[in-house]
């Protein structure tokens, strides 16, 4: 067997040939620079380090302390968190629908439909964002218009602190539904049809066999969305940078926003480095607690 | 009955979600303050093309479309060389630690990449790079997940070519080149639409290093044209529907290719 792999492996070369370019590049550029910002999350790098290195000070947990005892950190936490938890089900729940909708047998010009629902996704979100300003617009705009039908008075959607982080939601859902639609449609096709069939005969109805049988067997989709969704709306950026710049009042300043403002407005790169390190641990501790939770559910 | 209902639903999610594409075009082509009415106007009364004549006349948006375009094709053509390279050798190559070190790359995906950019940005300085295209493409040149669609299509070819070829004498470079590429092409057109995408849409690295406006992207330059154009919806309009039409057209020609992309990305390990 061990003289079987030796003989069969790859010459060396070869090895490094082939993979030699792309590691470097995701070493270089990814791999040494995590761990650059880890290093440097623990010194007081600035805009005078910038200019000279020798300014560069050994700082400990300065960094991580003094973003914990940052009231502007702390309001961006909790709006990155209201965007999650409120955002990230919402996009997950609109993607089920649409895709649950395309998946019906009774609709008609599916491929248009599924052509429609997706291009948010792939459109440039600097360009849809600047109509969805004038779409949010107070005076002049079609959101507005649209809820002065069924009574609602004019919202200053993207000037009141209460409603800045609601209008981005909408954007980001609007903009993301369609990606996981297409997974969920993938889900939904690999579900044995005669599980319905057997359903139906024995009397149960629509509504009962989407609970007893599409919830529980679309679950590993639905986890590895909530997942990828959940990480993706943590990195929250383009949209309040383009909308509002996290205004009005931070009220949608996002952990990335800050992070950026400090890190390449302010040149404070060693608090930046901490910020983005606390926002991988919360990440992280995200995902465990939904693998975890996942497997309460299976149990 | 139900076929009414369920395709009645799926047009009014449709026409919302179709709205702000709608209103994007239709008051790109108002005149100058015609959009700023109270109630919306979704239809203009005349068409007026010349915010667009504007926008490549005065706005010099050419220039930045052009840039948009070396970028991305650049990313591409650097990605798809690596990529294809390193997620052939993944998937067929025998060398030891090969799973271990494939974990590693795929467990890394879990660290947000905005933790490198400052580290990243001080490297491009140092190499010289900010200010230049060069510092879009360079780290673009290879991706992890690049890497993993490559490795995921590379499974199927079956070992028989491969061994076949060498036996006939071919170099692994030969194997690579002559084989390996052309089998691959639905997949590379995957990858490759996808970087396409993504470098063209991209906002916040562009935003970071690239500090001369005439080096600008098509979003740096929209982003910074609204910061000083606000008042001027219909111009506004008409850059974004300019912005946006490349990737949309790519993208209608090539939808079978993205939307498996979104599926062989969604396959876990």
């Amino acid at each position: 067997m061990g003289y079987k792999t030796i003989r069969n492996s790859t010459h060396w070369s070869a090895v490094l040939l082939f993979l030699g370019p792309s590691l470097a590049v995701i070493c270089c550029f990814f791999f040494l620079p995590v761990l650059a910002a880890f290093l440097l999350s623990f010194t007081d790098f600035d805009i005078y380090s910038l200019s000279n290195i020798n300014y560069l000070r050994f700082v400990g947990f300065n960094n991580y302390i003094s973003a914990l005892q940052s009231p502007v950190f702390w309001t961006s936490l909790k709006n990155t968190f209201y965007f999650v938890v409120a955002g990230g089900p919402l996009s997950v729940a609109a993607s089920l629908g649409a895709a649950l909708l395309l998946n019906s047998k009774f609709i008609k010009f599916k491929p248009v439909f599924r052509l429609v629902y997706f291009l948010p996704v792939v459109t440039t979100l600097v360009a849809v964002s600047i109509v969805w300003r004038y779409v949010y617009h107070p005076k002049f705009g079609a959101l507005n218009y649209l809820l002065s039908f069924v009574g609602v008075s004019p919202v200053d959607w993207l000037g009141d602190p209460n409603f800045s982080m609601p209008a981005i939601i909408i954007l980001a859902v609007w903009k993301n539904f369609g990606y996981n639609m297409m997974i969920f449609v993938a889900g939904l096709q690999s579900i044995p049809v005669d599980y319905y069939e057997a359903a139906s005969m024995e009397g149960a109805s629509g509504w009962q066999q989407f609970i007893k049988i599409t919830i529980p067997m679309l679950a590993p989709t639905t986890l590895f969305i909530s997942i990828i969704t959940m990480i993706g709306y943590f990195q929250l950026f383009a949209e309040p940078y383009v909308m509002t710049q996290g205004g009005p009042v931070n009220s949608t300043l996002s952990i990335v926003l800050y992070m950026y403002q400090e890190g390449f407005r302010w040149w404070n790169i060693g608090y930046s480095t901490a910020l983005a390190f606390l926002l991988f641990v919360i990440i992280l501790i995200g995902t465990l607690v939904q693998f975890r939770l996942q497997k309460d559910a299976d149990n | 009955m139900k076929k009414f209902i369920v395709t009645g639903i799926a047009c009014i999610v449709a026409i919302l979600t179709f709205m702000p594409f709608m209103w994007m075009i239709s008051a790109s082509l108002m005149p100058r303050g015609a959009a700023n009415v109270y109630p919306p106007k979704f239809f203009p009364d005349t068409l007026d093309f010349s915010h667009y004549i504007d926008l490549f006349t005065r706005m010099n948006l050419a220039n930045y479309f052009l840039n948009s375009l070396i970028i991305s094709l650049g990313v591409v053509f650097f990605s798809l060389i690596l990529n294809s390279m390193g997620g052939y050798a993944f998937a067929k190559f025998r060398f030891a630690k090969k799973k271990t070190l494939f974990k590693v790359l795929l467990s890394s995906m879990i660290i947000p990449g905005q933790v490198t950019m400052l580290p990243v940005f001080l490297l491009l300085k140092n190499l010289g790079l900010i200010n230049t295209y060069w510092a879009i493409i360079v780290p673009g040149m290879a991706s992890i997940f690049g890497i993993f669609l490559i490795r995921q299509f590379a499974f199927s070819i079956p070992d028989s070519v491969i061994e076949a070829a060498k036996i006939d004498g071919a170099t692994e470079f030969q194997i690579y080149y002559k084989i390996i590429l052309p089998l691959c092409k639905p997949i590379l057109v995957t990858l490759g639409l996808f970087t396409f995408m993504g470098t063209w849409n991209d906002f916040l690295w562009p935003l970071i290093v690239l500090t001369d406006s005439t080096k600008y992207t098509l979003p740096v330059a929209l982003s910074n044209l609204m910061s000083e154009h606000v008042q001027d919806t219909e111009l506004m309009m008409a850059g974004s529907v300019i912005t946006i039409i490349p990737v949309l057209v790519v993208f209608l020609f090539l939808q079978k290719y993205y939307l498996k992309g979104i599926m062989m990305g969604s396959v876990k390990e």
